[in-house]
């Protein structure tokens, strides 16, 4: 045929309108472009204007459209008709299912608000539930940071006044050298993809430290596919390797790190171990132009970390000799820690050495003179452009909090956090840990909490159990099982609710949190749990309200749901007063608006509470005169302040709505910042953008925005001193003492300074029975995300088999196709299998939260995500095995909590194949029916 | 049965950088969303919620393992759709002229209203980079969002295909690969940008950045020892030289500012 070629039209008009909001599709919180047809959503793209995102968009993101779609929406509120786990219910009302859920809950509020425990899982509106809850008057409250990352935060809060994600980043733009700890394809999303472009793009190398060499890990320059659960001692290893060689930034340690402040070296005082403080409470240091202590402050201080203050025949050192003197020791030594890690002494020098040569060799210097706190002006900024990330890789263990402790260690020994090149933080980080609340868990009939829920203790004091020992909280947060546990205990509540310890509870209230299913350990356990009855037929706990916007596999085990909304259905803000959105170089927030309305009869669920709050005259959402402040979340969002000009969005402020960060409520204030993208940012100046926790000019800015009232200098904690005043309990000190059984324990894992230790599941079980540890990796496709049901994202990972190494593969003789047994002390599955070279010889994984219930989703019951699809966690329990001393000890991190899901160890062997997966769950009834059959549809013409 | 313009007068193809690749299905989601409801008849997917999902995407990205002779195995994303090439046999082989190479600037599309779904185009195709709509029962492939490059709608800015905008690592690069001076020639000329499977004898216009050489084999751990030297033996020799090295600060023991 003769060439010829057809019109083809150009330039098709795109859309009607845009309309940019942000994702929800994981927790990076992104802007989109949200195109409209014909008043639908028709195509979602980036916002190129956007702090976070700057255009790009993920899988999940443009895949948004199939949520607001998605045939496993829930369509009304919902009362349950059948038994627990059946899935029958039906329609009601919103108004007979507020009048439901007050019946049920005001009389709790009035007489005995801790019979309610509200667990919100992927929640971004954590400031405002904690407000309902602490209004509420219930000490149990908390999100999913316990099973998630509390280890990470926590460690990072206490060490150095944030962490990584939300708390800061690697200088992208200056880094040399990346260094990524068990952070696989999440935390975060979109700008580690980012980043690490920019960093491909100027030929910066990336060392990625994971048993699994997958994501960002396959594009790693260098892989070291360590032992999972030793990363600490790697870490110290390394930690080693620098002081023996002397690489570590002085200057840095003696000026903004608590390296040089003595510490108590009297083994006979109360206050042994505690750091030496002057009259005004001043820590000190030894002045080594005087070599006398003087506050760490003084001016013209010379702090020094060599020599020792002798008095009254006691010698005190500095904690960095502490720490010198531990590391350096041979027991850190590459040559002792190679094998336990899986890794060669060589390359642990290697990498230690690489460290070396960058920090110090390709050191940075930017002409942009600054001020820090003692008044000192320097005239460069100096950096160490070694930078580094990790997630849950290395903080899902019990060892979680002292490895990421050891972490955070290593960066400042080099001096690159808040340095050019190196990792830094985003507003409000950082915040000292007395900027923190402590915890508060005191409940009083018809009165609120008696404070903030979550905060970070300073000592024994601030744990809250009664004179008994006896746990505020019905997940045990703040005790001595976990003194540190700053997230809560989500995957502990339902467990002690059903045992009624430390009591019973009346309502179990959730929010898009899946706790019958993969969101637990011990998935069938906790059915039974959420199923069991007393004799006389009463539920053992009495009743459970949930919420979320899907037909997920929770909503079968709830017996009132109230339904809802999507994300682009909704009103929200991503807030300074919560997690917010801030860039190292700016702050910033961001709201969500309804760019479409439901088509169905839901609801957004911080109005449902409002309107639950407003019917019940909670404190805080009332007026005096009993009506209420606010009709719905949007009403909320631009009225409510949390303190005087401070509210939870920053622009737009004051009544012309031109002021930043404080300022009265502007009603308007959502509009603008629909007008503005959705988003605020406010840039810090140039003197202020490094050295934040030390920056007289970070810390002016800092309180002209209202993150602070006054500005809130610190210096970094190589030494944590909260960790050593629960040692000093455990060693018999103060009235408030820990229980004999922990005693031990307490002075083993509270250590000031880092520690390794190996993951507990391996003193509880054989390490010999079971020899291969078992991990699970959300895919970048879904991580984070409530959206695996979504048709074109369950094309890309609709199955998940269990990912062998060669080793593995070739010792059992498994081929393509076959199926295995995996076995954990706790229970069995049995699930296909894949070859993966790429692999850690003595570790296996899959894909979390592929695998599917029947009856879920609105997904049919031969969906492969419900036949071969698994969880893991049948194989994980919330409890280690008994070993025998008549104990039942939490798998957690014993500092955290933190639910130690990748200290899991297995055993598999090669069985024919089954029809589909093992264990089969009976299929639950679709509240909403199922999806149609096939998909073809164009928005518009 | 269907010819190829004599010459074109731009190649516009992508320039795809398998260094920086995550494997994150960014693009291929964008793609699918962009074409669901831009050029040609709707993208659809068959049993979208059943138990064999089997839609159409104009872009895929595979994984595959490669296990080098020294050093670790590695993991390669390799994202897949139409090169557009120069001698694009999906083209000569269409029997209704469906499916031809537009002379201005290479890109190779299907007229819908001209495709018979016979399929011979994607039996052509080396690179199976072709899909046949299962529901619409027409050849679908990747525009090169013909529909978005020259849209006079949208800002220049966006003038892309929509996998090149949305990818969130930036190793995916738009533009001109005939015109040796335009950033896409000059980053395959800097990277040694490959053609897929050159000796098919297409002449893809698309070109690939391969993998840097990794830094993981034993042999690269050389050389860095001089920075781990140590400065002392034991605590009392390291105190000692912590001594001297706080001595050697910037203004130590004295009451000068510290630079």
């Amino acid at each position: 045929m003769a060439y010829s070629q057809p019109a083809v039209e150009l330039s098709p008009k795109v859309s009607d309108e845009i309309r940019k909001t942000t994702c929800y599709m994981c927790a990076c919180r992104c802007g989109i472009d949200v195109h409209m047809k014909d008043g639908k959503v028709a195509y979602i793209e980036g916002n190129r204007d956007h702090p976070v995102n700057k255009g790009v968009l993920c899988a999940k993101g443009s895949a948004g459209i199939m949520q607001v779609n998605a045939p496993s929406r829930l369509k009304k509120p919902l009362l349950r008709t059948g038994p627990r786990g059946s899935g029958e219910f039906r329609e009601i009302s919103w108004d007979e299912a507020y009048s439901t859920a007050v019946g049920w809950l005001n009389e709790l509020h009035e007489t005995a608000p801790h019979k309610l425990a509200f667990f919100t899982g992927r929640d971004q509106s954590q400031s405002f539930t904690s407000f309902w809850a602490q209004n509420f008057g219930t000490p149990n409250y908390a999100a999913h940071g316990g099973f998630c990352s509390v280890n990470m935060a926590a460690a990072g809060i206490y060490t150095m006044g944030g962490a990584f994600w939300e708390f800061g980043q690697p200088d992208w733009d200056r880094s040399k050298l990346l260094m990524i700890f068990g952070v696989a394809e999440d935390h975060d999303s979109n700008p580690i993809k980012m980043g690490i472009g920019k960093m491909k793009a100027r030929g910066a190398k990336i060392i990625g430290v994971n048993p699994i060499r997958s994501g960002y890990n396959a594009v790693a320059d260098e892989w070291v596919g360590i032992t999972p659960g030793t990363d600490g001692l790697f870490i110290l290893s390394l930690v080693h390797c620098l002081l023996k060689a002397g690489k570590i930034d002085l200057s840095y340690l003696t000026r903004f790190t608590n390296a040089p402040v003595l510490v108590n070296g009297d083994p006979h005082s109360p206050e042994h171990g505690l750091l030496l403080r002057d009259a005004d409470g001043k820590m000190l240091v030894l002045d080594r132009r005087t070599g006398k202590p003087a506050a760490f402050d003084a001016p013209g201080v010379q702090p020094d970390l060599a020599g020792t203050w002798r008095k009254a025949g006691i010698t005190h050192r500095p904690s960095f000799q502490l720490l010198a003197e531990r590391y350096m020791s041979d027991d850190y030594a590459p040559e002792a820690v190679a094998e336990t890690c899986g890794l060669t002494a060589e390359r642990i020098r290697h990498i230690a050495a690489e460290l070396a040569r960058v920090a110090f060799e390709e050191e940075i210097e930017i002409d942009q003179p600054w001020t820090d706190f003692r008044g000192v002006k320097h005239d460069k900024m100096i950096g160490r452009p070694v930078s580094f990330h990790a997630m849950r890789g290395i903080s899902a263990h019990s060892n979680g909090f002292q490895t990421c402790r050891a972490l955070h260690v290593l960066q400042i020994l080099l001096g690159s956090v808040e340095v050019p090149g190196g990792f830094r933080f985003k507003p409000p980080y950082p915040k000292p840990i007395e900027a923190h609340p402590t915890p508060h868990g005191h409940d009083r009939p018809g009165r609120p909490l008696d404070g903030p829920h979550l905060g970070f203790p300073r000592g024994p004091e601030d744990l809250l159990i009664d004179e008994n020992g006896i746990p505020d909280r019905i997940d045990k947060a703040f005790t001595w099982e976990n003194p540190l546990s700053a997230h809560g205990l989500m995957h502990m509540v339902i467990s002690n609710a059903h045992a009624g310890d430390p009591y019973p509870i009346d309502t179990l209230f959730m929010y898009m949190a899946n706790m019958s299913w993969n969101s637990s350990m011990n998935t069938r356990g906790v059915i039974k749990m959420l199923t069991d009855r007393h004799e006389d037929g009463r539920y053992v706990i009495p009743r459970i309200i949930y919420s979320d916007a899907y037909s997920s596999e929770m909503v079968a085990y709830a017996d009132l749901i109230l339904p809802d909304t999507t994300y682009l259905e909704r009103h929200d803000c991503i807030s300074l007063l919560d997690r917010p959105i801030c860039e190292a170089d700016a702050a910033a927030d961001a709201i969500r608006w309804p760019v479409v309305e439901p088509d169905r009869d839901v609801k957004g669920f911080q109005s449902v509470l409002i309107e639950l709050a407003n019917r019940m005259s909670l404190p805080g959402f009332v007026h005096e005169d009993g009506t209420p402040k606010w009709t719905d979340y949007a009403d909320y969002i631009t009225s409510h302040e949390r303190r005087p000009g401070i509210g939870p969005l920053m622009g737009f402020r004051g009544e012309d709505g031109d002021q930043t960060g404080r300022g009265a409520p502007n009603p308007d204030q959502l509009d603008r910042y629909i007008e503005n993208g959705g988003f605020a940012v406010e840039h810090i100046p140039d003197e202020a953008l490094y050295y934040k926790p030390w920056n007289s000019a970070y810390q002016d800015w800092a309180v002209s925005l209202g993150l602070f009232d006054t500005p809130q200098p610190f210096l970094f904690s190589l030494y944590v001193e909260p960790m050593r005043r629960f040692q000093l309990a455990a060693e018999g000190h103060g009235d408030r003492q820990p229980p004999e059984h922990l005693r031990e324990r307490i002075k083993t894992v509270m250590d000031p300074l880092p520690i390794w230790y190996p993951p507990f599941e391996d003193g509880h079980i054989d390490p010999v029975e079971y020899p291969i540890h078992a991990l699970t990796q959300r895919p970048m496709a879904m991580y984070h995300s409530w959206g695996t049901q979504n048709a074109w994202l369950r094309q890309l990972h609709g199955h998940n088999p269990l990912y062998l190494p060669t080793r593995l593969w070739q010792q059992h003789g498994f081929a393509e196709g076959d199926w295995a047994r995996v076995s954990s002390a706790h229970g069995a599955i049995t699930v296909p299998v894949a070859h993966m070279a790429a692999l850690n010889e003595n570790t296996v994984w899959t894909w979390n939260a592929i695998g599917k219930r029947k009856g879920a989703w609105a997904l049919s019951d031969d969906a492969p995500e419900a036949t071969k699809g698994f969880l893991l966690n049948h194989l994980i329990h919330e409890l280690l095995p008994p070993k025998g001393d008549g104990l039942r000890w939490a798998n957690s991190d014993p500092i955290t909590g933190q639910a130690a899901w990748f200290d899991l160890r297995v055993k598999i062997e090669k069985v024919p194949a089954p029809d589909e997966s093992q264990p089969v769950f009976p299929p639950i009834k679709s509240p909403v029916g199922r999806g149609p059959k096939d998909l073809a549809w164009k928005v518009g013409k | 049965m269907t010819d190829l313009p004599a010459s074109t007068d731009r190649k516009l193809g992508l320039v795809i950088d398998l260094d920086t690749c995550v494997g994150c299905h960014a693009c291929v989601i964008s793609c699918k969303g962009w074409n669901t409801e831009n050029y040609g008849a709707p993208l659809s997917d068959a049993d979208a919620y059943g138990g064999d999902p089997s839609g159409t995407f104009l872009n895929r990205v595979h994984s595959y393992e490669i296990t080098p002779e020294e050093g670790p195995a590695q993991l390669v994303h390799f994202p897949k759709s139409c090169l557009h090439c120069e001698d694009a046999p999906c083209v000569t082989v269409c029997p209704t002229g469906a499916s031809y190479k537009r002379s201005e600037d290479g890109i190779v599309l299907v007229n819908e209203d001209a495709c018979i779904g016979c399929g011979l185009c994607a039996w052509a195709c080396p690179y199976g980079a072709r899909e046949l709509d299962a529901l619409e029962g027409v050849m679908k492939k990747c525009t090169l969002c013909v529909d978005r490059i020259y849209n006079n709608t949208l800002p220049e800015i966006d003038r892309v295909p929509s996998c090149v905008r949305t990818c969130p690592a930036g190793a995916r690069h738009f533009g001109d690969l005939g015109d040796p001076d335009s950033d896409v020639s000059q980053l395959v000329a800097a990277r040694g940008g490959m053609d897929l499977m050159p000796e098919q004898g297409t002449k893809p216009v698309n070109k690939y950045l391969p993998p840097r050489p990794k830094q993981d084999r034993a042999e690269d751990l050389d050389s860095l020892a001089p920075y781990l030297a140590p400065v002392a033996e034991d605590q009392s020799g390291f105190l000692g030289w912590l001594d001297k090295a706080l001595d050697r600060l910037p203004g130590a023991r004295s009451d000068e500012e510290m630079s």
